[in-house]
């Protein structure tokens, strides 16, 4: 039996949820692990002529190697263009030349704002430090689409957010676009335990699907607020056999991000 | 080093040390730890393993930032102790978007006394930093963010090469490298090599710092370690992963600025110390860019 056999794992469901949300052509602002992957499976699978930008100043990329961080030295050699960070966020996000961009998040609540700078209601007396804005804010106010990567539990999904990193469809319907945000809010939640889209009108967030083998049931239990689930519930639809492969034998290789 | 040092960063200082991932200043910070400067403002778009150390060694007063984290791995512990429980005592902190920091050397490279940007509405970042306004603009009526400039004591670049005037050239990622040296009062430049100026005046398009900014050149292989040098080694990321270890004992941190840092006279030591084997295991492969022209125009 190869490696390329067996049932997928939930994180190789996440990545190929989040691989498909790549369309041919668009600019991507890429982060490193799970979003890194999807993006190296869409260039071979629906999306060759995509272009990855990194934050780190990196324009058209093409890793031979896993990239570690978004500043890996691969992802350099056989770039298109190297630019100084300054110029990559005022020229490809303030400008407005991004398509998509993934972010992750230690709290996301239903309108799918972000925070990753403190857990815990004092932020001068933080429960936990978290790393802070880096690039999101940016990615979130500018990208065409943004798409969000977090593993799912009570702790992450959760009705009032400690600290406002990162804006999203903010208090929901019209308040984004009432605030001056060029770009267009985020598109897509994909977790451990299934996909979520945002309602056209109050803009909070939909369960579109469950992973298989995960239980509507789960998916509540994990969330921190009365979930609204579409009324045309599916199954996320998971990778197939060749996927898999490409993804287990050739882009990660030694499970770095695919474990679990 | 230790002559540029301790004749450029003075106790209370606001010092930068960028680099992204790429070119980040190890071998100065180990020598601003061992001569024991303190009260430091230590500014940094991404603080990491370096800090980390620095803050530990108690040689920082403040923190200014825009994320901060050992990437791909975890956390800053040390950092995170003096966030989060004051140990071993206070750190302030003032954080930013790394856009909104690029932005406040921006302001400062360019004689400005603002950046204005699209960056912080709907988050709660205003509300804990007080650095972050807002403008109207003149001539369209839309209220824009706004940062100050950031006008630095010192500013601590690394880089693959310099002439010993400190024009300096980096290929690679360039990361806020350039906008850090012309927002500084004072500059050092930390090198791979210097090389002859004709080397440098053959390709004037990779260099990113003039010498008339730059203060001192240092020349110091392997300066950068653990993190990398695009061309001359690589990324250590087991030392990234070790660090996560480490960072989470305060007794074993202390152990290792006493091994690595307090316990070794300077970079040459340090390197020896490192051993061949992980200096092999670090060196990449060739991949040359092809020569371009210039034209001889006479």
């Amino acid at each position: 039996m190869t490696s390329g056999a067996g049932a997928p794992t939930r994180a190789e469901i996440m990545v190929f949820a989040a691989c498909r949300e790549v369309r041919d052509g668009d600019c991507v602002f890429v982060g490193v692990g799970l979003p890194n992957l999807a993006v190296q499976l869409a260039l071979r699978l629906h999306a060759p002529r995509c272009h990855l930008i990194y934050e780190s100043g990196v324009f058209g990329a093409r890793p031979v190697r896993l990239p570690i961080s978004i500043g890996d030295p691969c992802l350099v050699s056989g770039a298109a263009q190297v630019l100084p960070m300054a110029e990559t966020f005022l020229y490809f996000l303030q400008g407005g030349r991004t398509d998509l961009g993934f972010l992750g998040a230690a709290q996301i609540d239903r309108y799918g704002n972000l925070n990753t700078t403190v857990v815990g209601p004092d932020y001068d007396h933080p429960r936990v430090r978290l790393p802070g804005a880096g690039g999101a804010p940016d990615i979130a106010l500018n990208a065409r689409r943004t798409v969000v990567i977090a593993r799912q539990d009570r702790r992450k999904f959760v009705e009032r957010l400690d600290f406002r990193t990162t804006v999203g469809w903010a208090e929901g319907g019209t308040s984004r676009r009432a605030m001056g945000a060029p770009g267009g809010g985020p598109a897509r939640v994909i977790t451990d335990l299934g996909v979520y889209g945002f309602d056209a009108g109050t803009r909070e967030m939909t369960l579109e699907s469950v992973h298989p083998g995960v239980t509507l049931e789960q998916v509540r239990e994990a969330t921190g607020w009365d979930l609204k689930v579409s009324s045309s519930l599916g199954a996320t639809e998971a990778p197939d056999e060749a996927m898999l492969r490409l993804l287990r034998e050739e882009l990660d290789p030694d499970r770095i991000y695919l474990k679990g | 080093m230790q002559e540029a040092v301790s004749r450029f960063v003075r106790d209370g200082d606001t010092v930068v040390l960028e680099g992204f991932t790429h070119l980040i200043p190890f071998a100065a910070g180990h020598e601003i730890i061992r001569q024991r400067r303190r009260d430091l403002a230590l500014v940094r778009l991404t603080p990491d393993l370096l800090m980390d150390q620095m803050v530990a060694a108690g040689a920082a007063r403040k923190l200014i930032f825009g994320w901060l984290g050992n990437p791909g791995v975890g956390s800053l512990h040390a950092v995170r102790r003096a966030v989060e429980r004051a140990y071993p005592g206070p750190l302030e902190i003032e954080e930013y978007s790394h856009f909104g920091l690029l932005c406040r050397y921006k302001a400062a490279a360019s004689g400005l006394p603002f950046f204005p940007l699209r960056g912080y509405r709907g988050t709660d970042l205003p509300r804990v930093n007080p650095h972050l306004k807002q403008v109207v603009c003149p001539f369209t009526g839309e209220t824009l963010d706004a940062v100050s400039a950031l006008h630095a004591d010192v500013a601590i670049v690394n880089a693959q090469r310099a002439d010993s005037q400190g024009n300096t050239q980096i290929w690679g990622l360039v990361g806020a490298q350039r906008e850090a040296a012309f927002a500084a009062r004072r500059v050092i430049v930390v090198v791979e090599e210097i090389v002859p100026e004709d080397v440098v005046r053959a390709d004037p398009n990779r260099t990113q710092i003039p010498s008339v900014v730059v203060d001192a050149v240092v020349e110091e292989p392997w300066s950068a370690h653990p993190s990398f040098v695009q061309g001359y080694y690589d990324r250590d990321n087991a030392a990234y992963l070790a660090w996560d270890r480490i960072t989470r004992d305060p007794a074993e941190l202390e152990r290792y600025l006493d091994e690595w840092v307090h316990g070794l006279p300077d970079r040459a030591a340090y390197l020896t110390r490192l051993g061949e084997v992980t200096q092999d295991r670090l060196r990449p492969g060739p991949r040359l860019a092809g020569p371009v022209d210039y034209g001889d125009y006479r």
